[in-house]
């Protein structure tokens, strides 16, 4: 199964980090994201934003790895947002009411945005 | 009606599998709304995950076996495992979202999940391991007429609901 993971700089806002993940996101292959985030969190990055555009799949573990993300973004005082989900990734957001903590922006600029304005 | 059985290593890379068979055995009707088809999917696979954990917990080398059921109105989807078994009321409750303990609760959301994607579910759990059966109709109006009346059958719904 294609999964990848890239980070890159925000072209606009070098300081932040932005999280790229291609693929299905579930038990098998949480691992490795929750590995670069986890990673990511402890390099002392300005803020962090997850590309979700790439992901047709995502499931309760996908979920746990992004909310374990946002509690060490908070922990280290790091923006965290999240970007670009297709609507039926957004629906796993919605029926868990992870939306309520975890916003999904429609783009990754805007995502940049809310973190720069935070 | 026709039955479809799925046999899988109980291994996390099989997951895509299972959910790729149960999505394909949906869309063999061509009536399935596609997002009932992405909600079948996303139950199938958290209890595929709880049903490989439970192998893994128990280091059981034994198959997950997944049964569809598919008729014009709905699917039902089972999945079988040889863990330990466990009792869903004895759950953990997570936390609302607005709760600061919730991201201590990286886990314990696949039941809520599946509960709230399928039109019917349940867990058996015995002593051999556990059952999941889901049922998902494929349409909200196909559900709800279930609901109301769960002895109609009604091959010709599309006239009466605007052909949803």
């Amino acid at each position: 199964m294609l999964f990848d993971v890239t980070l890159k700089a925000d072209p606009s806002h070098p300081s932040l980090t932005v999280v790229s993940v291609v693929g299905e996101l579930d038990v098998a292959t949480a691992p490795k994201l929750r590995q670069e985030l986890v990673a990511l969190a402890a390099s002392s990055p300005a803020g962090v934003v997850v590309d979700l555009g790439g992901i047709d799949f995502l499931d309760s573990t996908g979920l746990g790895v992004l909310l374990g993300a946002l509690k060490r973004a908070r922990t280290a005082g790091f923006g965290f947002a999240l970007a670009n989900a297709e609507p039926q990734v957004a629906r796993v957001f919605e029926v868990t009411r992870l939306v309520d903590i975890l916003p999904l922006h429609p783009t990754v600029a805007e995502a940049v945005a809310a973190i720069v304005e935070a | 009606m026709g039955e479809i059985r799925l046999e899988i290593p109980a291994r996390p890379e099989y997951l895509s599998l299972a959910r790729q068979v149960v999505a394909a055995a949906a869309a063999v009707e061509p009536r399935f709304r596609s997002e009932r088809i992405d909600a079948l999917r996303l139950a199938v696979s958290e209890a595929t995950t709880n049903a490989v954990q439970s192998h893994a917990d128990l280091g059981s080398g034994e198959r997950i076996v997944i049964t569809c059921d598919l008729d014009e109105e709905r699917i039902e989807v089972e999945v079988i495992d040889r863990g330990g078994g466990f009792d869903p009321d004895e759950l953990p409750a997570v936390p609302e979202p607005g709760d600061p303990e919730r991201l201590e609760f990286e886990r314990g959301l696949g039941i809520p999940i599946m509960r709230e994607l399928t039109d019917e579910s349940e867990i058996r759990p015995s002593p051999e391991g556990t059952a999941v059966r889901l049922v998902v109709y494929r349409s909200e109006a196909s559900a709800e007429r279930s609901r109301t009346d769960p002895a109609v059958d009604a091959p010709d719904a599309d006239v009466r609901d605007g052909g949803e």
